[in-house]
């Protein structure tokens, strides 16, 4: 059997106990798989999207019109924290999906929760940092280096915004309906966002603050 | 034709992104590919933020290392916390994810040496302004 | 409390946009009231507004295409009229209006029109052709189709409140920028995009799951009928293009309601990102649109041929290696902007290279018809057309690839002339024979084929008629998008292209006709059996039109061409095999959600055009309410029992056992 013939897999259209509430309309794999893959195609077109702000924020980044530039503005210390925040609340995220697929209430709520109050510090701090550049007129109308730095860095924190109400949807959800199937494949979604948004960070933190500030 | 007898999906059928081998490890396994995760990268995190402020370190390779180290960084991210393998039942989610990541190289590159060839070659926009007035 | 908007928003001096916004709300008004009072709202909603079912959503998507280019193409009439009065004169549109017309008119044409045939088209044949019974996410597909509708709906009101952007299709800045577009225009085309192109990307998303994770047994990658592999490649540009767009559009947002500054003239901000980017979208995007074109003709060349596809292998290579190629040239649309001769020459060279796979592609469809016993039916008639015509159109794109000519060229008619050539040669003919190929499979009966093929001739002949002449005009020097001019010796050409725009209108008015006859003359033209071309794929084994279902079991797949493999065995054995075992089959339920996103996000787009902002937070939580409504569904899907099952499919079964019998009956 070649990769692709395993790929494709068997006939299923027979109830299948494992998946009663599995089958999709005429598929063949589980839909965990076809959710899973179609949310990764999903991301990666996110990450292209970033990779547009990216880009411009890369080629605006010299034009401060006479206005502050990275170096001058940029608070290490807050992205140390922010980075701390964000790679934990990763790391229990994955504690969390554990948890989800084993069924066990303390891990899934706790890991949840845990992540959640990490990703508000890390909204928390970012805002701050926000509301302190523009209080010192620097906000994102200053110049166009400043509006690429806000779209690109406001974005991801627009993300982790997102990422959170999900989240508490989530939490909602294995509240009300247990552990059912479709509420765990969302719950792996919610994952592979929620590790996305660090994949991004690590490429803002890296480009944005380090290189910025270091010029 | 019926897999009634089948009691769990074809081994290594085909595997979604963050797909844990919940039948094949225990939980503390999969617990443990998160801490190895959390600790790399926090390690070169670490080593980052170093190199960006040190003087131990040539100033013009900077860059570069910061560079080297995110993609590191972002590898350890998708191998630890996405459980993207380079197995047969990976296949479709790493040609996906090469396909991003050319697009996006493709993107950057492009835009920086296009951009960098206009803002040489053409007069700066505040200047064509006052020509004007 | 209503933002900007105002009665003065509404064209009360103009009498050309009031009089269109009247004729299109009467016949609106006429169109809702007849199905109002026919009884038909009930089942429309039951069965179609709310439908998942990827046949549904299909015919839908190209209903609204069809209906699109009847506005575009009335654009395009008054653009071509306009040029031929208006030598040292004025013409009858002054200049604000004709902004807006040429830039409707290419948003239309190339977003809502071409955008929507292609989707719809893939969205129908795909799950058929792979032998599934629906795409891997019928409720997204459904939310895609009617954001996409939304879209639409945006750029149709700006006719009558408000005015739409005069900045061409797409929307350069500074131009777009708020100092010198302040009023909504530019607003409409960007939140319609925005909102649409977020359906798009759902499509795209939707399609390559599909395709990837979603097949009958056996159906390997390689044996996968090519259109599919086009759906796939066009679907993969789609996931990796339109963020870029998203991205850009985004940006410009920006820029006119928060005053940063990416693309303004002062603060920095770089008119030149914004073409630099705009392009790194814009151009996968006409490959988007021509891929699946090229799997239609594929698919339509081999039936009519009688003969397998020539050269399987590398047609898949080709579509894929356009994929990839098509996001190494964009340069190729600023030439002139002044990025140097070594970024010229590289993606001058990029482009030239570009045209290799769609070469190759040619002689396979040319091969494929070689040796074969070809019917010149209207499908095919399309394909041919398309394949003198696309060639033309491809061989001036390489010349404008030539930065020392694009120099010359570049917005001039003769680029003008380049694309029409290959979207309408390409992309409309593709749509086109696709239309009339699958069209029997969708509704149960065939379109006359008389009227097929006069509407071809008129079509062809006048595309030609149409477009030439801007190929001279170009070369003499007269630039795209003129309101008037004064250089006498470009009146004739620009007579003649009216004249070919008028026998467009002609073709389009036999296919409205052909149309009306089809469904008058149904019954002599009806397809029993379901496979009227003799087809060679696995659409072609299901009954027409196909059971909500699509297969009752799905089909074993040994091959490629599976369903000729199918009726040889069974022209072999003299009959059909035996009667499968049917089961219960669950189907994805229908679901409101599509359409009423699409509620919400009209009103919180058309609210944030008019800066209405309470508008837009209760439109904005609308939208998220439905989306927490849906997620908190308990039933998802609906039983359709075995014996149903059964008796679906033995009625198809028996129309094909006596077709079988009439044919053996007659070598």
């Amino acid at each position: 059997m070649s990769a692709f013939e395993a790929a494709v897999g068997h006939e299923r259209d027979l109830p299948d106990r494992r998946y009663t509430a599995e089958r999709t309309a005429g598929g063949l794999l589980s839909k965990r798989i076809i959710v899973g893959y179609g949310f990764w195609i999903f991301l990666l077109s996110d990450i292209v999207m970033f990779s547009a702000f990216f880009a411009t924020y890369a080629v605006l980044v010299d034009a401060t019109a006479g206005g502050p530039s990275g170096r001058e503005l940029f608070n290490l210390r807050n992205v140390a924290i922010e980075t701390a925040c964000l790679l934990l609340s990763s790391f229990t995220c994955g504690l969390a999906s554990i948890g989800a697929r084993k069924h066990r209430g303390s891990w899934f709520f706790g890991a949840m929760a845990a992540t959640c109050i990490l990703g508000v510090a890390f909204l928390f701090i970012e805002v701050r940092e926000f509301a302190g550049m523009v209080a010192q007129g620097a906000g994102p109308t200053r110049s166009a280096f400043l509006s690429a730095f806000f779209t690109l860095v406001g974005c991801h924190g627009l993300h982790v915004t997102a990422g959170l109400l999900w989240l508490m949807t989530m939490m909602a959800q294995v509240f009300a309906k247990g552990y059912r199937a479709d509420i765990l494949r969302r719950v792996l979604c919610f994952g592979l966002f929620w590790h996305t948004l660090d994949i991004i960070w690590v490429a803002i933190f890296t480009v944005v603050y380090l290189m910025g500030a270091g010029q | 034709m019926s897999d009634s007898g089948q009691q769990r999906e074809p081994y290594y059928a085909d595997a979604p992104p963050g797909y844990e081998h919940f039948d094949e490890h225990e939980p503390a396994e999969a617990v443990g590919s998160y801490l190895v995760g959390l600790g790399l990268a926090t390690l070169l995190s670490i080593v980052s933020f170093f190199i960006s402020g040190t003087t131990l370190v040539w100033g013009p390779s900077i860059p570069v290392a910061l560079i080297v180290l995110a993609i590191a960084q972002i590898g350890v991210h998708l191998v630890f916390f996405l459980n993207i393998t380079t197995g047969p039942d990976n296949v479709n989610n790493v040609m996906a994810l090469a396909f991003g990541v050319l697009i996006v190289l493709l993107l950057l590159a492009g835009s920086l040496w296009i951009m960098e060839n206009l803002n040489h070659n053409m007069m700066p926009m505040d200047q064509i302004m006052r020509m004007q007035r | 409390m209503l933002g900007k908007l105002t009665w003065a928003a509404v064209p009360f001096d103009q009498p050309i946009p009031l009089f269109a916004a009247a004729l299109v709300g009467v016949v609106i008004m006429g169109v809702l009231a007849w199905i109002t009072l026919k009884g038909w709202l009930p089942y429309l909603w039951q069965e179609w507004i709310t439908s998942v079912d990827h046949k549904r959503i299909g015919i839908m998507y190209i209903l609204l295409a069809m209906v699109m280019l009847l506005r575009g193409f009335s654009d395009a009439i008054m653009m071509r009229s306009q040029q031929a009065l208006a030598l040292h004169s004025e013409g009858y549109l002054p200049p604000e209006h004709y902004d807006q017309i040429f830039s409707a008119h290419g948003t239309l044409m190339i977003l809502f029109v071409a955008m929507p045939f292609v989707i719809g088209l893939m969205n129908f044949v795909m799950p058929l052709q792979l032998g599934i019974r629906d795409v891997a996410f019928p409720t997204l597909n459904s939310v895609s189709f009617w954001l996409t509708a939304t879209g639409a709906l945006l750029v149709n009101i700006s006719l009558v409140v408000g005015e739409f952007a005069r900045t061409g299709w797409l929307p350069f800045p500074p131009l777009s920028e708020i100092t010198y577009s302040p009023g909504v225009g530019v607003d409409y085309y960007l939140w319609a995009l925005q909102i649409s192109g977020v359906g798009t990307l759902l499509t795209g998303v939707n399609f390559v799951t599909t395709v990837l994770k979603v097949h009958a047994p056996g159906m390997t990658y390689m044996r996968m009928p090519i259109f599919c592999w086009t759906t796939l490649a066009s679907n993969l540009m789609i996931v990796a293009a339109f963020p870029m767009l998203t991205a850009t559009l985004a940006m410009l947002l920006l820029d006119r309601y928060l005053g940063f500054h990416f693309f303004t003239n002062d603060g920095g901000g770089n008119v030149m990102m914004f073409m630099n980017l705009i392009w790194a979208w814009g151009h996968p995007e006409v490959y988007i649109l021509i891929l699946p074109a090229f799997g239609v003709f594929s698919e339509v060349v081999s039936t009519f041929s009688g003969k397998p596809l020539f050269g399987y292998r590398s047609m898949v290579m080709a579509t894929m290696a356009i994929c990839i190629l098509s996001f190494t040239v964009w340069l190729h649309h600023f030439f002139t902007m002044g990025a140097g001769a070594d970024v010229n020459a590289i993606f001058g060279i990029t482009s030239a290279i570009i045209a290799v796979p769609t070469g190759v592609k040619i002689f396979n469809w040319l091969f494929t018809m070689y040796g074969g016993r070809i019917v010149y039916s209207t499908p095919m008639l399309w394909s041919i057309g398309f394949m003198v015509t696309f060639v033309i159109g491809g061989v001036t794109g390489v010349l404008l690839a030539v930065p020392p000519a694009d120099f010359v060229l570049h917005e001039s008619l003769f680029q003008v002339a380049h694309f029409h050539n290959v979207i309408i040669g390409g992309v409309l003919f593709g749509a086109f024979a696709g239309y009339t190929f699958w069209f029997p499979k969708a509704f149960g009966f065939r379109l006359h084929e008389g009227l097929g093929k006069a509407a071809f001739w008129c079509w062809i002949v006048g595309f030609y008629v149409a477009f030439m002449p801007l190929y001279v005009l170009g070369l003499m020097g007269m630039t795209r998008r003129m309101q008037h001019y004064d250089v006498p010796a470009w009146r004739p050409w620009l007579l003649i292209a009216a004249g070919g725009a008028a026998i467009i209108l002609v073709g389009i008015i036999l296919q409205i006709v052909q149309l009306a006859v089809s469904i008058r003359r149904r019954e002599e033209l009806r397809d029993v059996t379901g496979d009227p071309w003799n087809g060679r794929s696995l659409e072609w084994a299901t009954s027409s039109p196909p059971p909500a279902f699509n297969f009752a079991v799905l089909p074993r797949v040994e091959g490629r061409d599976a369903y000729w493999t199918i009726k040889q065995r069974a022209r072999q054995q003299g009959g059909l095999s035996k009667e499968p075992r049917y089961t219960d089959i669950e189907m994805p339920r229908n679901s409101p959600t599509g359409f009423i996103c699409a509620f919400f996000a009209t009103f919180m787009g058309f609210a944030l055009i008019w800066h209405i902002w309470w508008m837009v937070a209760v439109a904005a939580l609308g939208a998220y309410a439905t989306f927490v409504v849906f997620a908190w569904r308990d039933r998802v899907e609906y039983v359709i029992p075995a014996d149903e099952v059964a008796r679906i499919d033995r009625a198809n079964r028996s129309a094909r056992g006596e077709a079988l019998v009439h044919m053996q009956a007659t070598p």
